[in-house]
C-alpha cells in the first residue's frame, strides 16, 4: 500500500508498483490527467509537478519517492496564491495554443515566482528552459510571468 | 480510393481560385436534424442548425466542425456565429463536431477535414449564416410572444428587447425551436461588427487549458480501458518474424500481447502490449523479444538519398513553370551568374502530444475518440479495414495537443494501427476499449515526415543587376503520390505541393523554368508539415532572391519590391514590415566581437501574405541569437486579431525550431533521432521578440495557421548573411557559422 498527499488530500492506494513513475501514477491511478506525458526523459517539462513546492519532472520520479511529501499538480495549484495568480495571468494574456504543455509551464512558472518575486527576462528564460512548447507560446509565457509577478506584488505589503 | 470516397470528394484543384469564386451565402442548415453523436439534448433547448444550440440556461453552444489543435479555430468559429447571433461572448461555449460529412464538410475541401489554413476562409459565411438564422428564429419567437412586429425587436449581447419587453436567449429558446427556419437571412455590414475584429476577445479554450481540465486523447478514459504500447520495427517496411512475449506477459497488469499489421497503403506493423495502465504496457513492451524480417526494409541513409537527388537534379525534370526561354537567356551575355544548391532535411512534426487514438470495437461498428483532423478520410479508411459501412464508424472529437499536419494523414496511419490492434485483441477475446499510446520515441521514428528537399538553381543578372533568368530544379518525394488523393494534387506527373511557392512565385522574372523530379524508390513515409511545400520552397526562393540582390549590390528590400509590381498585397506586407523594423536605419551595434545583421523575406501561402524582418547578433565563435522579428501579415479581414498575432508569434517559433535545429536523418534505413535531446525543439531562451502588424483589410478572410512558418528561415539566413557575409544554403543552420 502506498499513501500519498496529493493536492492537500491524503489517500491510500493498493497494489501500486513503487517504481511506476509519479506521472503515470497521477494520470492512470489517481485520475489526475492535467499532468502530461511529453518525453518520458525529463527533456520537455510537460509532466512538471511540485514536490513540497519544488518543481520536479514526474516522468522520471518513481511514485515511491513522493511518499511523505506534498504533491501538487495543475489541478491543485489554484489553491496556492502564486499558482492562482499565474493561472489568472495565463488567461488574461491568452497564452495557450494547443495547451498540452501548459500545465507543466504553469507549474514551473509558479515554482519560479515562489523563489524569485520579480524575475527578469533572463531569469525567466533560465527557469523555463526545461519546458518545451512546440506551438511557440514563449513570448506570452514570459509576459504572463511578469504579469503574475506584478499582480502578486500589488497585493503584498 | 473507394467509391464512397470519390463520391464525396469535390476538392478543387486550386483552393485559392475556388475561394475567390465562392460568392453568396452558402448555408448548411439542417433544421431539426438529429445530432450524430446522439447525446441527449437538454429539454427546451433550441437547435436551429448543425452549428448552434441554445439551452434554457442561456448557454450558447457553438459546434466546431474543425479540430482545435492550438490554431484558435474554436475561438474563430464561435466569433463568426456569435457575431450574427448577437450573443454575449461570455455565454458562448464550443464543442467539437462528430464525424459527419453531410453536415460538417469543409466547403473548400469537399470533405470533413481541417487543413490548408482553410477553417476561417470556408466558414466565414457559413457560420455567420448559422448565427443569423438562430437570431431570426429568436426574434420571431419574441414577436409572437410579445405580439409586436419583428422589426421592432432589438438583440444585444444575449438579450431581446422591445418596448416594455425583455427576455434572454434561454427564456425564448423553447419557443424559438418551434419557429420555421428562414431560408433568407441578411448578414451584417462589416461596419456593424461587435465581435469580429476585436482584439480583446478571449480564446474559448483558455480556461480549461490552464486548469488541467482540457480533454486530449491522452486524457480520455473509458471504463475497463486498456492501454496499448507498441514495438515498431527499426526500419521502414520491416515486419516481425518471431516474437517471444513471455516476459511481457509476466508483467503485472499486462492483459494481452498482439501482433498487428496494415496493408499496402498504410504500411505499419509491430507488436502491441495491452495493459491496465500505461506503465505496465510500457514495461511489457520494453521486455518484448522480437526478431524482425528486414528482407523488404528500406535501407538507405540520408547521405545516399542526397547523392541520388543530386544526380536526379542533373537530369531533365518535369516542367512545372515556364516563362520565356531560360536556355536562350543563359546563352546570351549576362553580367552575373549565380549557381546554388539548397538542401533541406526530413522534419518530424513532434507535437507535444505523441500520436494516440482510443478505439471501442463492437460487432459491426466502431467508435473512435481522437484529436481528429481528417474525419472523412479516416472514417472511410477505418470502415474499409473493418469491412463495415462508413456510417458505422463514429468519431468523437477531442483537443489535439498540436498536430502541425501530423493528424491529417491520407493513409490514416496511427488510427488504422489502433484499429488493427483492437481487431487483433478482439480475435483473442478482448472486448475492452483500447487506447494506442505512442511514446515520444515512436512518434519521432514513426515516419510521415516533411520530405527532404534538394534544389539546384542557376540565376542570371543583366548589367543593371536585374534578374533576367532563373532555372530551378526541385527534387523531393511526393506527399500525395500513392494516397487516395493522388489525382487531386498531381497533374501531368507534377505534385503541385512539391513546387508550391516556387512554380507560382510572384516575382517578375522574364525567363523562368521550374522543374521537378520525384523519386519513387525512397520509402520513407512523408506527409504535409505545417505550410507543406512552402516550408522548403520559400526558404530557397527567398534565399536566392537575396543572393541576387547581393550580387547586384542592391538593397534586398528594394530589390524585391521592384520585382513585385503586379503583387500589391505582397508588396504591401514587405513595405509594412520594413517600415516597422526601421529598415534602412542602422542597427544598434552589438558588444565587442559581435556582429549584427538584418534580413528580410516575403511570401504568399494559402492566400495570406507575410513579410518578416529578422535581426540577429552573431558572436565571435559563430554562435548567434535571433533578437527580434518584425512580422507583417495580410490575411484579409482580421476575425480575431489576437489569435492572428498568436499564430504569427507561434509560427515564427515553430519555423525557427526547424531553421536552427530541425533534422530527421537516416543511417542504413534507421532514423537517428529518438527524443527531444536529438530532435531538438526551440526553447524559451531562443525565442526572439516578435512584433506583429496586421494589414487592415476588407478582403475575404484567409488562414493564418501556417503562413508565418516558411518566412522565418529565409529571414534569419538573410540576416546572418548581412551580419557575416556567409550564405547558408543548408538547413538546419545548426553550427554552420562556427565551422
Amino acid at each position: 500500500m502506498i499513501q500519498l498527499s496529493i493536492n492537500g488530500k491524503v489517500r491510500s492506494y493498493d497494489d501500486v508498483d513503487p517504481s511506476m513513475p509519479l506521472l503515470w501514477f497521477l494520470r492512470d491511478i489517481a485520475s489526475l490527467t492535467g499532468t502530461k506525458y511529453g518525453c518520458g526523459m525529463a527533456l520537455c517539462g510537460a509532466c512538471t509537478v511540485h514536490l513540497d513546492g519544488q518543481a520536479v519532472r514526474s516522468c522520471v520520479m518513481p511514485v515511491a519517492a513522493a511518499v511523505g511529501k506534498k504533491v501538487t499538480t495543475v489541478e491543485g495549484v489554484v489553491d496556492d496564491e502564486v499558482g492562482h495568480a499565474v493561472q489568472a495571468a495565463w488567461q488574461r494574456l491568452d497564452v495557450v495554443q494547443c495547451g498540452y504543455c501548459q500545465p507543466g509551464q504553469i507549474m514551473s512558472a509558479t515554482a519560479l515566482l515562489h523563489t524569485n518575486k520579480k524575475p527578469s527576462d533572463a531569469a525567466i528564460d533560465a527557469a523555463m528552459a526545461g519546458n518545451v512548447c512546440r506551438c511557440g507560446t514563449y513570448m506570452r509565457i514570459r509576459a504572463a510571468i511578469h504579469e503574475a509577478a506584478n499582480t502578486l506584488s500589488a497585493y503584498r505589503p | 480510393m473507394s467509391d464512397s470516397a470519390r463520391d464525396i470528394l469535390i476538392v478543387n484543384e486550386s483552393r485559392r481560385r475556388f475561394l475567390e469564386g465562392m460568392g453568396g451565402l452558402a448555408l448548411a442548415i439542417y433544421a431539426g436534424a438529429a445530432r450524430a453523436d446522439k447525446k441527449p439534448i437538454a429539454a427546451a433547448s433550441f437547435e436551429p442548425n448543425a452549428f448552434v444550440r441554445i439551452a434554457s440556461d442561456n448557454t450558447v453552444t457553438v459546434v466546431s466542425k474543425h479540430l482545435e489543435m492550438g490554431q484558435g479555430t474554436y475561438t474563430g468559429l464561435a466569433t463568426l456565429l456569435a457575431e450574427e447571433l448577437d450573443a454575449d461572448w461570455d455565454q458562448v461555449r464550443v464543442e467539437g463536431a462528430p464525424a459527419d460529412v453531410a453536415r460538417y464538410k469543409n466547403t473548400l475541401l469537399g470533405l470533413q477535414a481541417t487543413g490548408g489554413s482553410t477553417a476561417m476562409a470556408n466558414s466565414y459565411e457559413q457560420m455567420r449564416g448559422a448565427g443569423a438564422v438562430a437570431r431570426a428564429m429568436l426574434v420571431a419567437a419574441a414577436a409572437q410572444e410579445w405580439k409586436v412586429p419583428a422589426d421592432s425587436i432589438k438583440v444585444d449581447r444575449g438579450w431581446l428587447y422591445a418596448k416594455g419587453h425583455k427576455a434572454s436567449f434561454g427564456q425564448l429558446a423553447a419557443k424559438a425551436a418551434r419557429q420555421p427556419v428562414p431560408h433568407n437571412v441578411a448578414l451584417k455590414d462589416p461596419r456593424d461588427f461587435k465581435l469580429i475584429g476585436k482584439p480583446e476577445l478571449h480564446r474559448k479554450d483558455h480556461a480549461d487549458k490552464t486548469d488541467g481540465t482540457a480533454m486530449f486523447t491522452q486524457d480520455y478514459k473509458l471504463p475497463d480501458m486498456l492501454v496499448a504500447v507498441v514495438a515498431h520495427p527499426q526500419r521502414f517496411g520491416a515486419v516481425p518474424k518471431t516474437v517471444n512475449a513471455d516476459k511481457a506477459r509476466a508483467v503485472p497488469n499486462v492483459v494481452a500481447v498482439v501482433q498487428f499489421s496494415g496493408d499496402n497503403r498504410a504500411r505499419f506493423s509491430g507488436i502491441a502490449v495491452l495493459a491496465r495502465n500505461t506503465w505496465a504496457a510500457r514495461s511489457g513492451r520494453d521486455v518484448l523479444e522480437v526478431d524482425w524480417d528486414e528482407s523488404r526494409a528500406f535501407r538507405l541513409g540520408s547521405a545516399e538519398i542526397l547523392a541520388q537527388y543530386k544526380d536526379m537534379a542533373g537530369k531533365v525534370g518535369l516542367v512545372a513553370r515556364k516563362e520565356g526561354d531560360t536556355e536562350a537567356a543563359f546563352a546570351a551575355r549576362h553580367a552575373r551568374l549565380i549557381e546554388a544548391e539548397y538542401e533541406l532535411p526530413y522534419l518530424a512534426h513532434a507535437p507535444m502530444e505523441p500520436m494516440n487514438c482510443l478505439v471501442q470495437l463492437r460487432e459491426g461498428s466502431c467508435e473512435i475518440w481522437n484529436g481528429e483532423q481528417f474525419q472523412t478520410g479516416d472514417q472511410i479508411a477505418i470502415a474499409a479495414m473493418l469491412k463495415i459501412p462508413a456510417n458505422k464508424v463514429a468519431i468523437h472529437q477531442l483537443y489535439a495537443g498540436g498536430s502541425f499536419g501530423r493528424r491529417a494523414n491520407p493513409t490514416s496511419d496511427y488510427l488504422l494501427e489502433a484499429v488493427s490492434i483492437a481487431q487483433a485483441a478482439w480475435d483473442k477475446g478482448v472486448r475492452a476499449p483500447i487506447k494506442l499510446m505512442w511514446t515520444r520515441e515512436e512518434d519521432t521514428r514513426g515516419g510521415y515526415y516533411r520530405p527532404a528537399f534538394y534544389h539546384k538553381a542557376k540565376l542570371a543578372l543583366d548589367g543593371d543587376g536585374k534578374l533576367v533568368a532563373w532555372q530551378h530544379h526541385v527534387v523531393a518525394q511526393s506527399i500525395i503520390k500513392g494516397t487516395p488523393y493522388e489525382s487531386l494534387a498531381i497533374k501531368n506527373g507534377i505534385d503541385g505541393l512539391s513546387v508550391e511557392g516556387l512554380a507560382d512565385m510572384a516575382y517578375e522574372v522574364p525567363n523562368l523554368r521550374v522543374e521537378l523530379s520525384t523519386p519513387d524508390n525512397i520509402h520513407v513515409p512523408v506527409l504535409s508539415w505545417r505550410s507543406v511545400g512552402h516550408s522548403s520552397n520559400a526558404f530557397v526562393a527567398e534565399g536566392l532572391v537575396d543572393e541576387a540582390a547581393a550580387a547586384a549590390r542592391r538593397d534586398p528590400c528594394q530589390y524585391r519590391r521592384d520585382m513585385l509590381s503586379r503583387a500589391p498585397r505582397l508588396r504591401g506586407v514587405l513595405e509594412l514590415a520594413a517600415a516597422k523594423a526601421g529598415w534602412g536605419q542602422p542597427l544598434k551595434p552589438g558588444a565587442a566581437g559581435e556582429k549584427r545583421g538584418r534580413g528580410i523575406a516575403v511570401h504568399e501561402a494559402f492566400s495570406t501574405y507575410v513579410a518578416q524582418v529578422a535581426e540577429v547578433t552573431v558572436r565571435s565563435d559563430g554562435s548567434f541569437k535571433v533578437d527580434r522579428v518584425v512580422c507583417a501579415v495580410d490575411c484579409g479581414l482580421a476575425i480575431n486579431p489576437d489569435v492572428i498575432v498568436a499564430q504569427m508569434q507561434g509560427g515564427i517559433g515553430f519555423g525557427l525550431a526547424a531553421a536552427l535545429h530541425g533534422a530527421i536523418t537516416l543511417k542504413d534505413g534507421m532514423v537517428e533521432q529518438s527524443n527531444f535531446h536529438e530532435y531538438i525543439p526551440l526553447r524559451i531562451n531562443e525565442m526572439p521578440m516578435v512584433d506583429v502588424h496586421i494589414v487592415p483589410s476588407v478582403e475575404k478572410p484567409t488562414g493564418v495557421g501556417e503562413t508565418a512558418v516558411p518566412v522565418i528561415a529565409p529571414a534569419v539566413v538573410n540576416a546572418l548573411y548581412n551580419a557575416t557575409g556567409k550564405r547558408i544554403r543548408r538547413l538546419p543552420i545548426a553550427n554552420q557559422l562556427s565551422a
